[in-house]
């Protein structure tokens, strides 16, 4: 098979999938549905692979062809193509061997739901999705992926439709999307205003020529404009991966059924803004005041939703606010151009945090959906696979030196540091105490689940037993990629891996100064055992370990002390309330208005229906001319007779 | 091809109208049979017209009589590209709506299928008439048919909606009457094509801009013409609102095409700012008005109005174009005539899935319905697609227009462009709120449990129209191409300028 059937195979298998189960599913068994919709995904998972393979032949060169062309006007054209390079295996890989952990996980998980080849359908229709999005080798294309994930979301969220919470949550997910798609359209038109094409190596190819283009917004005022674009597309990404201030619809897409739509958002499809910034990097490179944006954003949304998962009684939000934080880091990392980090943070992520929703997932079965940690305590006892795979897991996520997420959180840490970007100290205060943040949430969710006395029934606590094979399985498997998938940081981030295709401009050298400090892996982690971020750690997880178990008294002391900050993370800084009862029904009122006022009162009451009724008392006044009577007549025709002549008289 | 196809096009359906009315009641059931024959003759005649048709700016299948010789005027037809797509969706939503017609109309089923030969014959003689005079009988012919569906199978406040539908109409094409008179006293044709050469001093351009201004902006309709639109909507059969939004509202696009921009350039340059206002005030605004409604219908007609905002914004925002070449500009109006095509079959489409649920509830109040999903399934599936692609969702046809003008807008000005990609997140709010009460959510009553999903017939009609929906959001290409040169012609005369 050549290359470019590789690759439209990688994607139109799941699609073929998708469509199969979706519209055939009445005719088709259980079992049909997920082993075409499986194969199909296995097939793409196969066809990645092989797409890797090649591409190593070739020492990475990238590979970029059209596939059909969309539209053509005059000579602004428009195609679906692929530009595979070695950001866009990476992404394919994570891409379907994560769909394909999701797909098998499934069928125990969703084993008695009426809407079991429904969500098949959705599955594959996201791994579509998400393969056309990281493929693409042109904006609209990837707008194309970008919308269809948003799409798919919308479905898996309102999975459950006849639940109101999730037919909010699946509305609100859309529109806050919306709100950033917004921003990346403007992006996009930009672009393909000032490039007339919006093909991506065309696009990085006339960027630099743009540097010292200006772009009006208004006539006294100017933006750059390479920063008004990587900004409004910077916006996009912070809709799709969840940064500060639309972040909400993240927690509340944990409504899908958990916790494999709940996987896919977080350890997936999320990660689509990253990249997305970290493909555009020849375009953000020339935009200082564009990265200056994300690193901020970044630091915020790391930091302030780390704070939020403190305080989180529910076993997925707790994940989902700490999927929130981790998207954080990446993308700092993409505004002090170390963009290589950020994916490798993606991709260690993406396996952790798989195995902590399926360990979450597990457990919430176990309990028979109860999801409140504080109903749950000593569970480890009844299930030693959950808890070790769990264990791993968190180790993972806290940065615990020789796990996968502290090659790649403690890279990005050491990158913010040597970051010479305006404000950068700010942030690395702010990343390094979120290592703090995140060992004591971690702990905190995993000594409540697993350690202290069982808060149940001792009749509840009984039935709790291990979940299934279909469901340890791949908790195994993600737990070993959660160990070694740090080891690749030699070759992935020191090597050549991403040369061709991730851009840095000269003047941001901090992964040339990364590469000087870095002695291979021994070397960094022995060195983690000393770096500050050890030490925050310990604490973070000494302090947990103080509240939750030693003194669990600690926390009901702490109460009145902590009330004004616990108050405001329990409503997680109003967004929430201010989006719903602020913009939403302020949106509605300016509908209402406009309806009531403007159409109904203005337009058809004054202009309308006046019109019609000037109409009709004008002829009222003029009716009473028409008496009917011959004298009134007579005198009206003698008068003008008179007027008449009187006229013509002085005329001559 | 030396078969008149045009006029046949137009004759046969008035024909059989006239033949069904002339029978009367007498010919039964029969009657559904002959005039499905009727509209499937006419989808294979336009089948025909694209694929006899080639690839060029001229006027095509043109036929040219003398009409009334004292003044000129005469019966000219010919089409091009921009024509013949839009005849061609007149003769294929009419099929639909034939076919949607068969169970349920229950009194003078036979006049009402005849009222609908008879509107189709006339839209199509609008697309296809080359003589501004001709043009002007087909224009208003047009809504007779229509002030009679609307009138005699309408709601409860029907009288109110078709006098205010008749009024509005007629007073802005009494307007066009008088420009065209004008314009035949200078010039001495009513020939369009000689019209859009015609040399025409800016003043009087003007003042002709204005009055076909007011003339198509009621048919749009523009911002702030447009109160008849939900009102007409709300009480027409699902079939005239169907034909209304997917085809009527396209004549006043249609005519800033024909009328506007080639027979006035030099106002459309000087005026362009009112249009394109009016344009941003229909996609914004009324955006937000059909956030407000409570009636699915009144909440689609809105959605209409707002959607063929971007036909408008397409149309004039070339002239404030800064491009080097017209890549952009063509961009705009292929993006505004693909707007049109698409929103035929999206608001189609729409209102026939209230249709669907009217029929069964009789009530098409958003407050009624919550959870038909529960009881029709596939039905709800339709409706999610459809409100997605109603929300430009990429990959289907409600993207490809609204990209293309809001991309296009942005080399005008940054704020068109800003303010039209608010739709994004407006359009999505009212098309999504409305799934979420109507669709999703636990059932609401048991006349809700009790609704039988789409039969075989809905079930075709909204296949048909999602595929079509799909295919042309995926694969736009063909008809970009097929419309290119005729635009292109358009473009040319658009920018070109007549002051003597």
């Amino acid at each position: 098979m050549s290359f470019v059937q590789l690759c439209l195979t990688t994607v139109l298998a799941p699609l073929f999938g998708s469509i199969v189960v979706g519209l055939f599913g009445k005719w088709l068994s259980k079992s049909h549905a997920h082993l075409i919709t499986i194969a199909g995904v296995g097939i793409a998972l196969i066809a990645s692979g092989l797409v890797f393979y090649e591409l190593f032949q070739t020492e990475y060169a990238p590979q970029n062809f059209s596939v059909y062309e969309w539209a053509k006007i005059g000579g602004f054209s428009l195609g679906v193509g692929f530009l595979i390079d070695s950001l866009t295996v990476i992404m394919m890989l994570v891409v379907t061997s994560v769909s394909l952990m999701v797909h098998i996980y499934t069928i125990g998980y969703m084993h008695d739901d009426p809407g079991y080849k429904r969500f098949f359908s959705y599955i594959s229709l996201f791994t579509f999705s998400m393969l056309m999005l990281v493929m693409s080798n042109n904006f609209l294309q990837l707008f194309f992926g970008w919308e269809a994930v948003g799409l798919v979301s919308y479905l898996l969220i309102g999975f459950w439709y006849t639940r109101p919470s999730a037919i909010l949550a699946n509305i609100k997910a859309f529109l806050v999307n919306r709100v950033g798609d917004f921003g990346f359209l403007l992006g996009i038109a930009a672009i393909a205003v000032s490039t007339s094409s919006l093909d991506y190596a065309q696009v990085f190819a006339a960027a630099p020529s743009l540097t010292e283009s200006q772009l009006t917004i208004t006539n006294s005022f100017q933006v750059p404009l390479l920063t008004f674009i990587c900004i409004a597309l910077f916006v996009g990404a912070m809709g799709k991966s969840a940064q500060v201030p639309l972040h909400v619809w993240l927690p509340d897409s944990m409504e899908g059924p958990t916790p494999i739509s709940a996987l896919i958002h977080a350890a997936t499809m999320v990660t689509a803004g990253i990249f997305m910034v970290a493909r555009m990097s020849p375009l953000f490179e020339l935009s200082e005041t564009a990265l200056l944006f994300i690193m901020f954003v970044g630091a915020i949304t790391a930091f302030f939703m780390g704070l939020v998962a403190m305080v989180q009684d529910d076993i997925k939000k707790v994940v989902a606010y700490s999927t929130l934080s981790q998207l954080g880091y990446m993308t700092v990392a993409l505004g002090v151009s170390a963009y290589s980090l950020a994916i490798f943070h993606l991709y260690t992520h993406a396996f952790f945090k798989a195995l902590l929703f399926l360990a979450a997932g597990s457990v919430i079965i176990a309990m028979h959906h109860e999801q409140n940690i504080r109903k749950m305590g000593g569970l480890w006892k009844r299930m030693p696979i959950t808890y070790v795979t769990s264990l791993i897991g968190t180790l993972a996520l806290i940065g615990f030196p020789a796990f996968s997420g502290f090659f790649s959180k403690e890279s990005i840490i050491e990158a913010v540091h040597l970051s010479e970007l305006p404000g950068a100290h700010y942030v690395y205060l702010m990343v390094l105490s979120g290592v703090f943040i995140t060992a004591f949430y971690s702990l905190r969710l995993f000594i409540l689940v697993f350690h202290g006395k069982p808060r149940m029934s001792d009749e509840n606590y009984s039935h709790v037993n291990e979940t299934p094979k279909v469901v340890t399985v791949p908790l195994i498997v993600l737990a070993i990629c959660s160990v070694f998938a740090g080891y690749a940081i030699e070759p992935m981030i020191y090597g050549d891996f991403f040369a061709a295709s991730i851009r840095v401009g000269e003047q941001h050298g901090v992964m040339t100064k990364m590469a000087e400090h870095f002695h291979g892996v021994q070397a960094m982690i022995t060195h983690g055992f000393v770096a500050t971020a050890f030490y925050l750690l310990l604490g973070g997880v000494l302090l947990a370990w103080l509240c939750y178990s030693l003194v669990p008294s600690i926390p009901k002391l702490l109460a009145p002390v902590l009330a004004i900050p616990s108050f405001i993370l329990a409503r997680k800084y109003g967004c929430d309330w201010l989006y719903i009862k602020g913009f939403a029904r302020l949106g509605v009122g300016v509908g209402k208005v406009a309806s009531a006022l403007g159409d109904r009162i203005l337009i058809d009451g004054l202009m309308v229906n006046g019109t019609a009724s000037m109409v009709r008392g004008v002829s009222m006044q003029l009716r009473k001319i028409q008496s009917g009577y011959l004298y009134q007549y007579a005198f009206a025709m003698i008068i003008g007779l008179l007027e008449l002549l009187t006229y013509f008289y002085y005329q001559t | 091809m030396d078969m008149p196809i045009l006029s046949i096009l137009i004759w046969i359906p008035i024909l059989a109208a006239i033949l069904i009315m002339v029978m009367g009641r007498g010919v039964g059931e029969g009657v559904k049979w002959f005039a499905l024959i009727v509209s499937m003759v006419e989808m294979i005649l336009g089948v025909l017209l694209i694929t006899n048709s080639h690839m060029s700016a001229d006027m095509q299948f043109v036929e040219k009589h003398r009409w009334i010789e004292s003044f000129d005027i005469y019966y000219a037809l010919g089409a091009d590209a921009i024509s013949i797509t839009l005849i061609v969706l007149t003769v294929f939503i009419t099929l639909l709506v034939v076919i949607a017609s068969w169970t349920n109309v229950k009194h003078q089923m036979h006049n009402y299928l005849a009222a609908f030969l008879l509107l189709e014959g006339l839209m199509v003689g609008v697309f296809c008439a080359l003589d501004a005079m001709l043009f002007y009988v087909f224009f208003e012919a047009m809504l007779i048919p229509m002030f009679l569906i609307i009138g005699m199978w309408g709601g409860p406040r029907r009288v109110y909606a078709t006098i205010k539908f008749f009024l509005y109409t007629f007073f802005g094409s009494v307007f066009m009457l008088i420009a065209l008179l004008y314009l035949y006293s200078t010039t001495n044709t009513f020939e369009i094509s000689q019209l859009s050469n015609a040399a025409i001093p800016l003043n009087v351009q003007i003042f002709i801009f204005l009055a076909f201004l007011i003339a198509f902006a009621v048919k749009v309709p523009m911002w702030p013409v447009h109160t008849w639109l939900p009102d007409a909507h709300v009480e027409a059969p699902t079939g005239g609102s169907v034909i209304l939004a997917a085809i009527m509202l396209k004549i006043g696009g249609y005519g800033f095409l024909r009328f506007n921009l080639p027979i006035t350039p030099d106002a459309s340059r000087e005026l362009d700012w009112l249009l394109i206002a009016m344009s941003l005030i229909a996609i914004v605004y009324i955006g937000f008005v059909a956030l407000a409604q409570k009636d699915m219908k009144k909440l689609i007609a809105y959605s209409s109005i707002a959607h063929m905002g971007f036909v408008t914004l397409g149309f004039f925002v070339i002239h404030q174009m800064t491009a080097a070449n017209t890549d952009f500009q063509m961009l705009a109006l292929q993006g505004g005539m693909i707007q049109m095509i698409s929103h035929g079959f999206i608001s189609g489409a729409l209102f026939l899935c209230v249709g669907v649920l009217y029929d069964r509830m009789h009530s098409r109040n958003i407050d009624d319905y919550r959870g038909v999903v529960n009881s029709m399934p596939v039905f709800a599936a339709f409706m999610v697609l459809f409100a997605m692609a109603n929300s430009g969702l990429p990959g289907t046809s409600g993207f490809v227009g609204e990209f293309m003008v809001i991309v296009a807008s942005f080399d005008a000005n940054l704020w068109y462009s800003a303010l039209a990609a608010i739709t994004l997140i407006v359009g999505a709010a009212y098309s999504l709120w409305l799934v979420k009460r109507v669709i999703f959510g636990d059932v609401l009553n048991e006349s809700v449990a009790a609704l039988q999903d789409v039969n075989a017939r809905e079930f075709l009609i909204l296949m048909t129209l999602a595929l079509m929906v799909i295919a042309l959001g995926v694969w736009p290409a063909p008809l970009v191409e097929y419309l290119q040169p005729s635009l292109e012609r358009v473009l040319n005369l658009a920018l070109m300028t007549k002051i003597s």
